[in-house]
């Protein structure tokens, strides 16, 4: 008896007999990237529409925006990865460095600080690749409040723009996860609750 | 669990036809108005960010394009797909049907040593009915997303594919939750009201113990991405991502013509599905990931490749764009006849325009509900104009309606002769003159009114549900000669 590989894709080829197995392909439709302050304006007014807060920082008041955010939700703990940069830091409580820290200790820590990968304009969509001070899945997943700083250059337009960007990540195996606004359901009539198992709250800082 | 869930296919093998079906569904006024509520929204929400995207049908072309390039070329993706994921360190199996990937599936989970998993919203396990299978193995599936949830926890079935308890009010779904949360965990609060907020945070909090204790998590996949070995899986409450992420082993249930080819085709359907699906520029939350992460979630990842009726439907050449279904479920929230009837009336766990096509090419027209299905339409066209793969739904009801007539050639049914008789006075002028001018009487005799009540058997089979127009008073040819052509 063959195997269900061999199987599958004797079925497969068996369908193949006849016609070349060539399709010519419409070419993916390309959106021109649009100029810095109106991106930027518009990225920020997507991720506001799907309800993330959203400050707009200079570089040098990063750690001041984190602790604003942390004393706003009246958070007494936060976690952060350990290659988290100083400047995005908290300096308002005291911190705990992830150190492969149980599901179940993540869900006693109230707020979490990472970093960020790739931001998308039109979609109001931030992207982590998880290396560098965007910490393992887990970290931005189970506290309630996730804060999370994006540079401006790390903003494309578009949705394209974003996944070339992203290849390398892939190809060294990385995870990505893609974040538009807090955690949502429409399941019950059709209304909007925000919060059910992710964050209940995304705090963006943008360093522009 | 306390009782079995609703079973899928087997049940709706002996199910009665889309019409039986259908008529009990209108009758329940509660889930009409849920539906056009639900569907009406969505479709609203769609409309307005599609307008949004300058290049929508340039987009769908490409979607299209690269899925047919895909079916034509499946064993190449597949094999390259199988290869990077191995490379990565994921481990890939392959089930020729349902109970194969059952078997794979069980196996996997019983390797670990648990007796319960939790799921991610999937249609390909509800397809292949896994968890079923797990039950009667005495191991428990517990279903994440908030629908799928009310679903397990009502003892019912999914009706829609993206809201699937679209059919359930918040006084119901308080109930289910207030009767079944405590005999599988923690009960919901006593002071629950049936705010929807309430009703989430009820869930958030039962199905946070099971995230974190869950040493195993199974899901599907939105796409899979041959040239990098990447699955995708698209959600909006989290409920994916607590899977995906905390639990040591994934194991991943994925459709065969689930693969894209490259990385870079993802662009596309990162736009096209989130806009057809929820009408969001993007949904909340989307997980990618290519084999395990070093010290970053599950370290034992599985992938099980299914085809389960996809190689049959890829053998027919009109039928094989089904397999395009990227299962957004636009074309439900624009169908006029799923707006009244419901999901379930279709009989599987594809409800709507893509059911109708999707579930007798999968499997075959032998039962009563399959060979009804292709009729489960009034062929108006705005599946197609909605869906982003450019399924031609239309053309394929009318050519399974074809291949359901076909089967059925020589048996003796009223319609058959009512057609032949139809046939022998259309053939000759002077017979349809004649018989039109029967007709005329009973107009005469009925005066004013326009349609007539219901017809004595066998013509009740189809008065039931239309109503059946007077025939009019004089015919054409009547009417011209009369008038000299309206110039009387
Ligand atoms: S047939 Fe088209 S519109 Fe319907 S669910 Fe599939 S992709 Fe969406």
């Amino acid at each position: 008896m063959s195997s269900a590989r061999e199987e599958i894709l004797g079925r497969i080829r068996s369908t193949q007999t006849g016609s070349a197995a060539t399709v010519s392909v419409a070419p993916a439709p390309v959106t021109e990237p649009m100029e810095t302050e109106a991106m930027l304006d518009l990225f920020v007014e997507n991720m506001r529409d799907y309800r993330a807060i959203v400050r707009e920082v200079s570089v040098d008041d990063i750690a001041a925006a984190v602790d604003a955010v942390l004393a706003e939700h009246g958070c007494h703990t936060v976690v952060v990865p350990p290659d988290l940069p100083p400047e995005v830091a908290p300096t308002s409580i005291e911190t705990t460095v992830d150190d492969d820290l149980s599901a179940t200790a993540l869900d006693d820590i109230a707020a979490v600080v990472t970093t960020s990968s790739v931001g998308i304009a039109v979609t109001g969509t931030i992207v982590l690749d998880h290396c560098a001070g965007q910490a393992r899945r887990a970290l931005s997943l189970v506290p309630d409040v996730h804060i999370c700083v994006v540079h401006a250059d790390q903003v494309v337009t578009s949705v394209p723009e974003a996944i070339t960007r992203l290849r390398a990540s892939v190809e060294a195996g990385r995870p990505l996860t893609w974040i538009s606004g807090p955690s949502a359901t429409s399941d019950i009539e059709l209304n909007r609750v925000e919060g059910v198992h992710g964050p209940r709250n995304l705090e963006v800082i943008l360093v522009r | 669990m306390s009782a079995p869930l609703a079973k899928t296919t087997p049940t709706f093998v002996g199910m009665p036809k889309f019409p039986a079906m259908a008529k009990d569904a209108l009758a329940n006024t509660q889930q009409r108005r849920n539906l056009l509520h639900a569907t009406h929204t969505i479709r609203a929400k769609r409309a307005s960010v599609v307008e949004e995207v300058p290049q929508w049908e340039a987009l769908r072309l490409n979607g299209a394009d690269v899925k047919d390039e895909v079916l034509a070329n499946l064993d190449s993706y597949l094999l390259q797909f199988e290869e990077k994921l191995t490379e990565r360190g994921a481990t890939v199996h392959w089930a020729r049907d349902a109970e194969e990937a059952n078997r794979i599936v069980l196996d996997l989970v019983r390797a670990e040593g648990v007796d319960e998993v939790v799921k991610v919203k999937s249609m390909a396990t509800q397809e292949i009915e896994l968890n079923e299978a797990l039950e009667a193995a005495g191991i428990h599936a517990w279903e994440t997303d908030l629908a799928e949830l009310i679903i397990q926890l009502g003892h019912d079935r999914p009706s829609h594919i993206l809201v699937p308890a679209i059919h359930r009010g918040r006084a119901e779904i308080r109930q289910i939750f207030r009767q079944e949360m405590g005999k599988v965990g923690r009960p919901a609060p006593e002071d629950m009201t049936d705010a929807p907020r309430e009703l989430a945070e009820a869930a958030r909090l039962h199905l946070r113990e099971k995230f974190l204790r869950a040493k195993v998590a199974i899901s599907g996949a939105n796409f899979a991405i041959a040239d990098t070995g990447t699955l995708v899986v698209l959600e909006s409450e989290g409920n994916g991502r607590m899977c995906l992420t905390l639990p040591e082993t994934l194991i991943s249930v994925v459709g065969i013509e689930k693969v894209l080819p490259t990385w870079e085709d993802l662009g596309t359907f990162m736009q096209l599905l989130p806009r057809s699906s929820t009408g969001e520029r993007m949904n909340p939350y989307t997980t990618m990931w290519t084999g395990p992460a070093e010290g970053d979630g599950p370290q034992n990842v599985h992938v099980v490749l299914i085809d389960n009726g996809r190689t049959r439907v890829l053998a027919d050449e009109v039928g094989r764009q089904t397999l395009r279904c990227i299962r957004c479920s636009a074309c439900l929230n624009v169908c006029p006849v799923y707006e009244r009837v419901g999901g379930h009336a279709y009989g599987s766990v594809y409800p709507g325009p893509i059911g109708a096509v999707l579930t007798p090419q999968l499997r075959g027209t032998s039962s009563a509900i399959d060979q009804s299905l292709p009729y489960a339409s009034s062929l108006c066209g705005a599946c197609f104009e909605v869906c982003p793969v450019r399924i031609d739904i239309p053309r394929l009801l009318v050519k399974l309606r074809t291949q359901v007539v076909d089967e059925h050639r020589g048996h003796n049914s009223v319609e058959s002769r009512t057609m032949q008789a139809a046939a022998w006075m259309f053939a000759d002028s002077r017979r349809l003159a004649k018989a039109q001018k029967a007709s005329t009487l009973g107009g005469k005799l009925l005066g004013r009114r326009t349609a007539l009540g219901a017809l004595p058997w066998p013509a009740s089979s189809w008065s039931s549900a239309r109503d059946v127009p007077v025939p009019p008073k004089e015919t054409f040819r009547q009417w011209w000669d009369r008038t000299g052509g309206g110039q009387a």
